[in-house]
């Protein structure tokens, strides 16, 4: 069974290897011209005030953790999906209560305004 | 799979079996049998992006390319040669290391994901049992690169490409995530196998009947996975140029939108396989089942990519964020239940 998995790990190196090879394929092949002005960060023509690691929205990270909650929800839901035909109506209201625990903090999650971006 | 690589080693050079040891032999069998999945790939992938200049060229009235070779058929190579030749610059203040990972890190496992796409009953590279979890796996480590391209090009404009492209993406997998749960609610297995072949029957089978929100979501999720337009902020070429890969160049960049395509590829055939029925004929009494049927299907999704393009207007990064946390997760949700409901009572012919 886990024989199966090995072809995957070797596909994972070939596409691995492929990726970088184009990139050192594309550094033999093109020029090397390096200067100043051309190595510069991209910023509308003007030097960069300051570095660009700047502050951001903390939105973002929140966006983070919620998918976090979600994502290993997700993870739950999976082996459950798999067998439900055979877990009957005991595993049907179990999930059918522990998704509605998670609508209930999805719900407290708009209302308080996490899903608000203006 | 094993037959052909057992049809390889007996075509090799009796020299060769006899100095190769035999994990050698299992070794190039299996890199020569992923390269027959990939080459294929990276042709369509050409072909691809020079389908999606045509179709957008001909839906705004003008041609499209059509100087390079007949009809402008050779542009995609035109273009790769181009791309090889152009420099590679790396900006004075990125982290040199993780700049030049980046785009490996997004190409690698959108790529890794064919690894266990089925095209018929019986080709398929590795069939796992747990086909569809390796699936959102790696289309989940996409993001990975695209937030180290951003972070190490030290550009502000990549960084802001970088951040609205990992919150979109993680967003929008949620709703991707519970779409998946609904196709296996439905198939009862993991392998992409199994799911198409509890698809059988004729068109009225196909789990796009039952499951149709979550069809709709899942394909809608996808295009806001690739970031492509109409959710095509993280490049939002016209605010903040091109997104996370501003500072990438010559090849470095070939590689971002090489894995970009695939990814798009893939989403189209994903959505034909756990949809559509894949490589099953919509009226199996009229014509057999094939895998010219898992192209079309795939070749109309990927149409569809296109036409989403040349259609509508970007959305708005709110806009975007609203639609995939207030709209899709709640659809996926009530479906979800809906369905659990639907299997437990054996509904038609889709859960019996």
């Amino acid at each position: 069974m886990l024989g199966n998995y090995l072809p995957i790990l070797i596909f994972l190196m070939v596409t691995t290897v492929m990726g970088s090879a184009f990139i050192i394929l594309g550094k033999l092949l093109g020029p090397s011209r390096p200067d100043a002005e051309k190595n510069s960060p991209y910023e509308c023509g003007f030097e960069a005030f300051e570095d660009s690691r700047m502050k951001f929205d903390v939105r973002y990270y929140l966006v983070a953790i919620l998918f976090i909650i979600f994502d290993l929800e997700i993870a739950f839901l999976f082996p459950w999906a798999i067998v439900l035909d055979e877990i009957g109506t005991f595993g049907l209201v179990s999930m059918a209560i522990f998704l509605g625990v998670l609508v209930i903090g999805f719900i407290y999650e708009w209302k308080r305004g996490a899903l608000e971006w203006e | 799979m094993k037959d052909i690589i057992a049809t390889f080693v007996s075509y090799l050079p009796e020299w060769m079996q006899y100095f190769w040891p035999e994990w050698f032999q299992y070794l190039i069998s299996n890199v020569v049998l992923a390269l027959i999945i990939l080459l294929p790939l990276f042709i369509v992938v050409a072909y691809y992006t020079f389908a999606e200049r045509k179709v957008i060229g001909y839906m705004q009235i003008r041609v499209g390319p059509n100087r390079v070779g007949p009809k402008g058929l050779f542009q995609p190579f035109a273009d790769m040669f181009k791309l090889m030749f152009k420099e590679i610059i790396i900006p004075t203040n990125a982290n040199r290391y993780l700049f030049l990972i980046a785009p490996v890190l997004a190409f690698a496992p959108a790529m890794a994901a064919w690894a266990v796409i089925p095209f018929n009953d019986t080709l398929v590279f590795s069939d796992i049992n747990a086909g569809l979890l390796y699936i959102l796996a790696m289309t989940s480590l996409g993001v990975y690169g695209v937030i180290i391209a951003g972070w190490a090009s030290n550009s502000k404009y990549a960084l802001l490409g970088a951040m609205r492209s990992a919150a979109q993406i993680v967003a929008y997998e949620i709703a991707m995530g519970f779409a998946l749960v609904g196709v296996l609610m439905a198939g009862g297995s993991l392998n992409l196998g199994d799911i198409v072949n509890s698809q059988a029957g004729s068109v009225y089978n196909w789990f796009f009947i039952p499951l149709f929100p979550l069809f709709m979501v899942y394909f809608i999720a996808g295009v806001a996975e690739t970031n492509r337009a109409p959710f095509d902020v993280a490049e939002g070429e016209s605010e903040i140029v091109a997104g996370f890969h501003v500072e990438y160049s010559g090849m470095t960049f070939a590689v971002f939108f090489l894995g970009e395509y695939a990814n798009m590829i893939l989403i189209s055939l994903l959505t034909s396989l756990l949809f559509l029925g894949g490589w099953l004929s919509p009226f199996p009494s009229l014509m057999g089942d094939s895998i010219l049927w898992l192209f079309l299907k795939t070749g109309f999704f990927m149409l569809l990519f296109l036409w989403f393009r040349a259609t509508f207007p970007r959305y708005r990064y709110d806009q975007i964020m609203r639609l995939g946390w207030k709209v899709l997760i709640p659809v996926t949700i009530v479906w979800l239940l809906v369905e659990g409901i639907a299997v437990y009572y054996k509904v038609g012919p889709w859960f019996a």
